[in-house]
């Protein structure tokens, strides 16, 4: 039965089907940055979440903000690198804005999304159209924005496809950042990495609500 | 995790790669260094009172950045994984080590990770009381033109920029002066790589790019970055004056009369038989005008496994850079008596 608010273990539940998602999509997302990059997307990512299922299995969650901010902490402590840095901040910014909330709705959707893409903004200094996870996350932010006052099912069904029609345009696009951004016109037709997992890890949010 | 093993890469575990070279590396210190924390090495007997020099990269490119750890050279390195950038917890260990009180310079190459994860780390730092400048190296000619220099990459030319300022910092008193010092030296400095075949990634196997057997990219960064575009095969002397004419096309006034420190650098497989070869014919070319190499070094120091490729660095020398050029170093990486 889908679910109109989640609790705190709930939440904690969805993070680690995230990070399983993201651990059996490595082969996906390695070929999408090798396509583009040094290849070594996906298996930053599966270490990332690995050591985020750790953390958050290794003790009782405290609250729906420390789930998210485990996620993030774990990320940026063994991935390293740029990836690290962003989903790091991603889901640390995100959580924060979660403080006190002790029910995740589509509101707390919402202002999770807006932290954490404001966050990525900050520290890596992307925008819209550069070809970075940004082109998921900040569509998604503003779906979700716009959805706010749905019921948590059907904001995460429209944010989840909004996601997607983000990663898409990204194959458009030329990059700006990253390793990818050295090849010019030769990265289009290819998503960034960073967007595909964006994607991976909002249909685990969509799949474990709606369900 | 892959079994395969295609690029024959005489390893233990491909995913415990750069945590193994690690403790490998502070072996190698014989003592002169120790480990600190997760992944951090440090040297001992720093001097007291003094500001610290940091350095730290991604790992798979060895001897750098950790390698130049050393008496004269950087008094730490943050070691990140394969390819990737410490995170800042790592430089936070690191920073904590080799402060004395002074404050602690960051000096890393120019990649979006490595960027955000010492600016995390710097902000971790402050909260600990920690002074911290930053230099980024940006010394890559060919990955930006000379007026979005911040977009530049840091390459081998690291090598002698943290030599310049691992002499500074035995010298000076206050983080400001070695932090004016070690862009001083970035600012004097340009190289200009070539590429002829790739590396491989240690945990795959497969190649970190792919160039056609009869091309050379000229301009192609360590992990295969474009660069100016690629040229047929061609002789040592016709790739030297073409690497040297790169250089001399860039912002960096070389004048009869300068002095320079030339590093011919291999990216990993290159031979020394091809380097020795290139530099006999980069000589003639630079001696024609007027410049003068201070000193030369030919060796193998910033690398991407067995990638293919050579690199040429100039480091323009005043009298102060001079003068601390001429100090002695020793390092895993490189040794200057």
């Amino acid at each position: 039965m889908p679910k109109a608010t989640l609790s705190k273990d709930e939440v904690k539940a969805m993070l680690i089907l995230a990070c399983e998602r993201i651990i059996a999509a490595e082969p996906m997302l390695s070929q999408a940055d090798r396509d583009l990059g040094d290849g070594d997307h996906g298996m930053g990512m599966e270490r990332g979440m690995r050591a985020a299922i750790e953390k958050l299995n290794a003790a009782e969650v405290e609250s729906i903000e420390k789930a998210f901010s485990t996620v993030g902490m774990a990320m940026m402590s063994s991935m390293g690198g740029a990836s690290g840095a962003i989903f790091g901040t991603f889901f640390r910014n995100g959580g924060k804005a979660l403080n006190g909330k002790e029910a995740f709705d589509a509101a707390g959707l919402a202002a999770f999304l807006k932290a954490g893409v404001d966050g990525v903004k900050q520290r890596g200094g992307a925008a819209i159209g550069d070809k970075t996870c940004v082109d998921a996350m900040e569509p998604a932010a503003n779906k979700a924005a716009e959805v706010a006052g749905e019921s948590l099912p059907e904001a995460i069904k429209a944010v989840a496809a909004a996601t997607e029609a983000g990663k898409d345009a990204s194959k458009a696009m030329v990059a700006k950042f990253g390793r990818a951004k050295t090849l010019g016109e030769a990265c289009i037709g290819f998503p960034d990495a960073g967007a595909c997992s964006v994607v991976v890890i909002i249909d685990a949010f969509r799949d474990f609500i709606v369900a | 995790m892959s079994q395969a093993n295609p690029a024959k890469k005489i390893i233990n575990n491909p995913l415990k790669c750069a945590d193994e070279l690690f403790e490998g590396l502070v072996l190698a210190y014989d003592g002169k260094a120790r480990r600190v924390g997760t992944r951090s090495i440090v040297m001992n007997g720093l001097r007291p009172d003094a500001p610290a020099l940091l350095v730290g990269g991604g790992a798979g490119h060895e001897p750098i950045y950790h390698g130049l750890v050393g008496k004269g050279m950087a008094d730490g390195a943050a070691v990140g994984e394969i390819f990737a950038a410490p995170p800042p917890d790592i430089v936070l260990e690191a920073a904590q080590a080799v402060n004395r009180g002074k404050g602690v310079l960051f000096l890393y190459g120019n990649y979006a990770g490595d960027v955000m994860n010492f600016d995390i780390g710097a902000e971790l730092a402050a909260d600990e009381g920690i002074t911290v400048k930053t230099v980024i190296i940006a010394d890559d000619v060919c990955s930006a033109p000379p007026a979005e220099k911040h977009k530049r990459r840091g390459v081998a030319g690291l090598v002698p920029i943290t030599k310049i300022a691992g002499a500074a910092a035995q010298t000076v008193d206050s983080l400001d002066e070695l932090a004016r010092i070690a862009q001083k030296a970035c600012d004097n400095t340009r190289t200009v790589g070539v590429s002829t075949k790739p590396g491989s990634i240690p945990a795959t196997g497969k190649p970190t790019f792919e160039l056609a057997d009869d091309v050379i990219g000229l301009g192609m960064g360590i992990h295969g970055e474009k660069g100016v575009g690629l040229i047929p095969m061609c002789t040592a002397d016709e790739l030297a004056a073409k690497i040297l004419d790169l250089l001399f096309a860039d912002d960096l006034a070389l004048n009869s009369g300068d002095e320079i420190v030339f590093f011919v650098n291999s990216l990993g497989s290159t031979h020394m038989m091809e380097l020795l070869i290139l530099l006999r014919g980069a000589k003639p070319i630079l001696e024609k005008r007027g410049i003068k190499i201070h000193q030369t070094i030919v060796d193998n120091i910033v690398t991407c496994q067995e990638m293919a490729g050579v690199s040429f660095s100039i480091i323009k020398l005043d009298a102060e850079l001079k003068k601390l050029w001429d100090m002695p170093c020793e390092s895993v990486g490189y040794t200057k008596l």
